[in-house]
């Protein structure tokens, strides 16, 4: 009986969160491994690790090639181009990743294998081409690189492992990314994401702005004064104040900036939807800090340059100080837009998965402790989800808010 | 299964950068341009309207409350006007009423007047009649007393006094 009321209560807490059926699937899917795969058609065994939280995060927060919807792994689009091959273009299901997993493809196309839910290539030019049935089941090797060994994931295809390499990145290899032999421009979930909210957002601003035209001279009504109250809001509490009487001109890109992030962000949050994090996601982030720094600086005016270069009514050798921080600044401002968005919604999606995860690594021990944790965790995973509900707006509010502030100093008229 | 501890996230890939760029432009150009600001441009004129009404509402009032200060003063001109006019006509009976009376007295007056004149006429009159009356009596006991004095003495008196009692004045 108290089994059963555990069951009940953990399964209860655990339809609040995104990630707990996809967690549970991954728990299923670790016992079958370690029931059937002994011996890795000759590649050796393959360790069973134990639940770890933290990487587990890492997968779940990290863009996919494919999109998890509860215990459904929906395929998505692969754009993939090689700078030798040319592109290739095809569904990610031709990978065959395996069920209730985190996206291990059983089935090598042209090279391409998917580990971990990304598209990852063989370094071995003499890997056969065309669809190949290999064993993909968390092998990893070490290879040699100049700066000495380093542990990639392989693959295992005929008794003999060939390690594999992942897209390209662009952070020039600070974060171990870099250039690799291929470039990935697939529809990834989060694009996926992107898309949906895209369609999502057209359709209710569409609806929003058919509703004003036909409701002329009208009270507004339904969706049309839930929309206002956070319009008027960002028109009257961010654009006016920061960007005085330009604002009518900035105000589409702000609203734009706004809803997108708030989109995307609270798409996100929505629970046995795949929890994607595209705002969670550096290139993202990237994108729209890069967008208003050059949105800031292509609408500067005289006033501003000169306040960068040659801040008037100081003396001579404060300048000297002043304009390599004023330069500097520059380039800070999008790079705290870029990492304050990344860092808050990445954070937030983290936190999930591992009070989430904490049930499963209690899970194992004695039913009084563990019923404690689970309970506790799991209302900590309820109270998490309400606090990232709020992040969603606060971290859509702030880039805006930031954003109209640095348009505002671009676009202020002198008044000495 | 080991994981790889791939913290990915933090890596910008090409593909995301290039699609997010796609995204964020549309978003902007078509949802900003076609939908943003109509709704903008929308609740521009509401405010216009909201503010034209509340004007609006505010001059009338100030109109009616014009309009009732007018109201007063009218009346208080009506009040003012009536009360002269009742002064007026007040005055206008009363020296009516004075006239009349002076009138009326000098009439009474002339009447009364003309009323002495024809009794002294009357009783100048009735005096030159009696004067004549006399006279003629005069004359007339005269001429018997003459005419009986031929006769006797007491036949004379008796005579006169008779004469006398006759006269009798009237």
């Amino acid at each position: 009986m108290r089994r059963y009321i555990f069951s009940f209560i953990c399964l209860f807490f655990l339809s609040f969160s995104a990630v707990a059926q996809d967690h549970q699937g991954h728990g299923h899917d670790e016992q079958q491994d370690a029931a059937t795969t002994h011996d890795e058609g000759g590649c050796g065994h393959v360790e069973e690790g134990e639940f770890d939280p933290g990487a587990t995060a890492f997968h779940h927060i990290s863009d996919q090639n494919v999109y998890n919807i509860g215990p459904f792994t929906l395929p998505l689009p692969c754009i993939l181009y090689s700078p030798g091959e040319g592109w290739s273009v095809f569904s990610s299901g031709k990978f065959h990743p395996n069920e209730h997993g985190h996206g291990n493809g059983h089935v090598a196309v042209d090279g391409y294998v998917l580990v971990d839910g990304l598209v990852h290539r063989v370094l071995d030019k003499s890997f056969p081409a065309g669809e190949v049935e290999i064993n993909n089941h968390g092998f990893h090797s070490s290879i040699k690189t100049d700066k000495g060994e380093k542990e990639v994931p392989a693959i295992c295809y005929n008794g003999r492992l060939y390690p594999v390499e992942s897209r390209s990145y662009a952070d020039g290899g600070v974060f171990g990314g870099g250039i690799s032999s291929f470039y990935d421009f697939s529809i990834t979930k989060n694009v996926a994401t992107m898309m949906v909210v895209f369609a999502l957002m057209a359709w209710l601003f569409f609806s929003v702005a058919k509703r004003y035209k036909e409701r002329k001279g009208l009270a507004p009504k339904g969706v049309q004064s839930f929309i206002e109250t956070i319009f008027i809001f960002i028109q009257d509490e961010v654009a006016k104040p920061f960007l005085g009487h330009h604002w009518e001109k900035f105000l589409p890109f702000l609203m734009s900036l706004f809803f997108f992030i708030l989109g995307l962000n609270l798409f996100g949050q929505i629970p046995f939807f795949g929890g994607s994090n595209a705002t969670g996601n550096i290139a993202v982030t990237m994108v729209l800090a890069l967008i208003t720094f050059i949105v800031v600086n292509i609408n500067g005016n005289k006033n501003y340059w000169e306040h960068i270069f040659w801040m008037p009514g100081v003396p001579a050798w404060v300048k000297t100080i002043l304009t390599p921080v004023e330069f500097l600044g520059l380039f800070i401002k999008p790079i705290t837009l870029t990492l304050r968005l990344f860092a808050n919604i990445t954070a937030g999606h983290m936190v999930m998965v591992i009070f989430v995860g904490l049930i499963f690594m209690f899970g194992k021990g004695e039913m009084a402790p563990s019923l404690g944790t689970s309970i506790g965790s799991a209302l900590l995973a309820v109270f998490m989800m309400a606090i990232e509900l709020l992040v969603a707006f606060i971290q859509a509010f702030v880039f805006t808010i930031l954003t109209a502030s640095y348009i505002g100093a671009a676009t202020e008229e002198a008044h000495h | 299964m080991i994981f790889l501890a791939d913290f990915s996230v933090i890596k910008p890939d090409f593909g995301l950068l290039f699609w997010t760029t796609v995204f964020f432009l549309l978003f902007w150009f078509i949802i900003g341009k076609f939908a943003f600001r109509p709704i903008v441009a929308a609740l521009k004129e509401r405010e216009k309207d909201i503010q034209d009404s509340l004007d609006e509402a505010k001059r009338a009032r100030q109109e009616m409350a014009d309009l009732k200060a007018a109201n007063e003063d009218l009346l208080a001109q009506a009040r003012e006007e009536r009360s002269k006019i009742l002064k007026t006509a007040k005055d206008a009976s009363d020296k009516i009423v004075a006239e009349a009376k002076t009138k009326a007295k000098e009439e009474a007056q002339k009447i009364v007047a003309s009323a002495k004149e024809q009794i002294e006429h009357q009783k100048m009159a009735a005096m030159i009649d009696l004067k004549n009356q006399v006279g003629a009596i005069a004359l007339d006991i005269a001429e018997k007393v003459i005419r009986k004095d031929l006769s006797g003495d007491s036949a004379q008196e008796a005579l006169v006094k008779g004469l006398v009692d006759e006269i009798k004045l009237n």
